[in-house]
């Protein structure tokens, strides 16, 4: 890993990532400001946003002070001019996961974010258009999420035990 | 749900046929809100602050004189099921909203009910028209959790089947972009190129699309023999044939109206979009990751990064045709340069027993039955891994929990982002012209839909 | 006339994911379709005859299916391409549907992933076999599966060696 020409604003928890050159873990309240920061320092695109539903593996690996929830919205940003790509993960909540839209930083978010809605469940706020992308639309439940079932039809035949 | 954004909860009405998708759908302007207006209607984007100000939008209508009119999914035009709905004032199109979902197969689901030995096979198919590089990214990423080295060998014949696939993606993009503005040939041209690269894949992996050929630790199979003979008959004809293509369409009148100055992009919009690839390439914007952040043996062949100056949709043309110049040449390259070794890594963890050892040796045994009957343990962790593929950035994003199966896979599809710009491209544009700008962003709609 | 039905089936072009460039690369100069009458592939169903779905058929892609496929006038045939289409595949989830005979008859399934060209012009002959013989419309009136047996009574058409790979009938 190459060291960072920039770094993160004081008072956000940061660590070592693999294959990226930062990870930081802001709280819902730092997350927009961190990713203006970010972009204001020549990070000019948002390359992903996913989310993460730790509900089977709570006990994943965290920096100190960082409270686990079962949500996870993960974002990857990359900067053309330093060549260097930073995440950030922020914990997005258990019960009724609600997070900030990044619409405004990067409009090439608006896609993302629609279907981390659809498949997780996790509401954006300040989005322009928050409607499900992938499911049809009087879909119920959101199938990503850990408590719902892959929706396997059984099949007629003996399955030897395998991974599946 | 209560929140004021989601609209869907309280939109059932609008569920009028079986085949309608609701609030998904274009809605008619007095029944849509400022900001998703100002985002269909491809609103430029202010650059100070970059807020979207949806007074821009410089068009004003009443609702009755504009025509909403549905495209797809089941449309020729169409790279796959997407569709299109458009808002048009007798030829020109103003809003324009894609709605996809079409072809979602679950597979991020699907991967996690997969070990990482079948997960190539599930990632393959995401992006039917580049299946060895949707591999690839999933392998590097795997083992980059490995942390695992793999030999030389493998790294060149990755590169090698790489490019060949780029070009193979390249030319069905031509086949099917010459087909929507009306050239029939080039889709015959095209697709009979290809074939010569899908018999060698053929050779090679035993199946000619899918191909499950690279996975962690290296690939399944080595080259067949006399393999250069076969890749240099490649190179040479479709070197030969570019230039056929050139006299077909480069030069062509037609054409060169149909496409030049038509749905420019501007670099501030496509960085602000996320859109990479030929799309971001075309507008002024070096970037290529085999260049920029070298994966495999990038960093140690000779080709040239192509881009373009204006970002409409004769650059993006020019970009691909020129791009299966460079693929050939990177090709040659690894022709002369392949190292010989293994094809593999030797690692006992992660690499089966080569089969004929099975029948004399109990460990092999065992350990081939545990590998492909249970798979093989990641320590936990969380990696990002991307590499080029012909339409952008694809990138893997696996979350590993010490088990045999990833926790969460997902796959950052470079389609996926990219059709965010259609609405953008789109704006003011006429209606013939909506067809060759989605030729040109070039979606695969197996990978938009995951 | 079942001559002429069989020697000119127009098919609909229904393609979803890999199958559906397999089926191009059929139409294609390799593993030409036009010899039998078939490269003009109909955009509207109201003049196609065949609809080969070609891909992975999921949830929300189910009612569009079923409206095409309404579309098509009579006598109207079903190729289900791929193990996508015939059983849902390798994606036993939620999101697929497993098999598209849930949704419209099928006629001729072939299987694969995604079948070589050289498969599904063996599914496209084997329909041309069951339209020329009339199998396929007495099936379809009494409602049930067709078998074709008594191989004297077949014509067997001169085609070169490479269509015979795939299932033996």
């Amino acid at each position: 890993m190459t060291s960072l020409s920039s770094t993160a604003p004081p008072g956000v928890i940061t660590s070592e990532a693999l294959a990226a050159d930062l990870c930081c873990f802001p709280t819902l309240e730092q997350y927009v400001d961190l990713v203006a920061s970010f972009r204001a320092d020549g990070f000019e695109m948002c390359v992903d946003l996913c989310g993460v539903d730790y509900l089977e593996h709570f006990d994943r690996w965290l920096p100190e002070g960082v409270d686990a929830t079962r949500f996870e919205i993960v974002v990857n940003l990359l900067s053309l001019s330093k060549k260097e790509r930073v995440r950030i993960r922020v914990q997005a909540g258990d019960d009724a996961p609600k997070i900030d839209s990044l619409f405004a930083l990067y409009p090439g978010t608006e896609a993302m974010e629609r279907e981390v809605f659809d498949l997780f469940g996790i509401l954006f706020t300040n989005h322009p258009d928050l409607t499900r992308i992938l499911m049809p639309e009087d879909w119920e439940g959101h199938p990503l999420r850990k408590d719902y079932g892959a929706g396997r039809v059984p099949v007629q035949f003996k399955e030897s035990p395998g991974p599946r | 749900m209560t929140d004021s954004n989601v609209r869907a909860a309280d939109r059932l009405d609008l569920l009028t046929a079986e085949t309608s998708e609701g609030a998904q759908e274009l809605q008619r302007r007095s029944s849509t809100n400022a900001d998703e207006l100002g985002r269909e209607a491809g609103a430029v984007l202010r650059l100070d602050g970059l807020t979207l100000d949806p007074t821009s939008i410089d068009f004003d209508r009443r609702d009755d004189e504009t025509m909403i009119i549905n495209m797809g999914p089941a449309h020729p035009s169409t790279h796959g099921v997407l569709r299109l709905m458009l808002e048009l004032d007798g030829e020109f199109v103003l809003r324009t909203k894609p709605i996809i979902g079409y072809l979602h197969t679950g597979m991020e689901k699907t991967g996690e009910e997969l070990s990482y030995i079948q997960g190539g096979t599930n990632v393959t198919r995401m992006d039917y028209l580049s299946p060895v590089i949707n591999e690839l990214c999933y392998s590097m990423a795997v083992e980059k959790l490995l942390d695992i080295e793999i030999p030389d060998r493998a790294i060149w014949i990755r590169m090698l089947m790489s490019e060949l696939n780029r070009i193979s993606s390249h030319l069905v993009w031509m086949a099917t972009n010459g087909m929507d503005l009306g050239a029939s040939s080039m889709m015959i041209y095209g697709l009979r190129e290809r074939e010569l690269i899908l018999a060698f894949f053929e050779k090679t992996a035993g199946l000619r699309l899918n191909l499950n050929y690279v996975r962690p630790g290296g690939v399944a199979a080595d080259l067949p023999d006399g393999w250069q003979d076969d890749v240099l008959v490649i190179c040479d004809t479709i070197y030969a044939r570019t230039f056929e293509y050139d006299e077909l369409l480069t030069g062509q009148p037609i054409f060169r109206n149909r496409m030049i100055g038509v749905a420019p992009l501007a670099a501030e919009e496509a960085l602000a979009l996320g859109v990479t690839g030929p799309l971001l390439r075309s507008t002024g914007v070096a970037w290529d990751l085999r260049r920029a952040m070298p994966y495999l043996a990038y960093d140690q062949v000779e080709f040239d990064v192509i881009v373009g100056t204006y970002g409409d949709n004769f650059d993006r043309y020019a970009i691909r045709l020129n791009e299966i110049r460079e693929s050939i040449r990177i090709v040659r390259q690894c022709i002369e340069k392949m190292p010989s070794g293994d094809y593999r890594s030797q690692d006992p963890k992660v690499t089966p027993p080569p089969r004929a050892r099975i029948g004399e040796s109990m460990e092999a045994l065992i350990h081939h039955f545990k590998l492909f009957t249970e798979g093989f343990q990641v320590p936990a962790g969380e990696v990002y891994s991307a590499v080029e593929s012909p339409r952008g950035e694809i990138g893997c994003y696996i979350v590993a929990d010490g088990t045999a199966k990833p926790y969460r896979m997902h796959v950052r599809a470079p389609s996926f982002v990219n059709l965010q710009a259609v609405s953008l491209l789109m704006r003011g544009g006429m209606m013939s012209d909506a067809i060759t700008v989605i030729s040109t962003i070039d979606p695969v709609l197996g990978e938009v839909d995951r | 006339m079942r001559w002429a039905r069989r020697a000119s089936v127009w098919p609909a072009s229904f393609g979803l994911a890999c199958c559906a460039i397999e089926m191009m690369a059929t139409g294609g100069a390799d593993f030409d379709i036009a010899r039998f009458g078939m490269e003009v592939f109909r955009n509207s169903p109201r003049q196609a005859d065949l609809m080969i779905v070609a891909g992975r058929v999921s949830q929300k892609m189910a009612p569009v299916l079923r409206q095409v496929y309404d579309q098509m006038m009579e006598p109207k045939w079903v190729i289900s391409m791929g193990v996508c289409a015939s059983t849902g595949g390798l994606f036993n989830n939620y999101a697929i549907v497993q098999g598209v005979d849930q949704i419209v008859p099928v006629d001729v399934y072939a299987p694969g992933c995604p079948p070589s060209p050289e498969t599904l012009m063996h599914a496209i002959l084997t329909l041309h076999e069951q339209i020329r013989t009339g199998e396929i419309l007495k099936r379809r009136h009494e409602g049930r599966p067709v078998h074709i047996d008594g191989a004297a009574e077949l014509w067997t058409p001169e085609v070169p060696v490479a269509v015979r790979v795939g299932t033996p009938k």
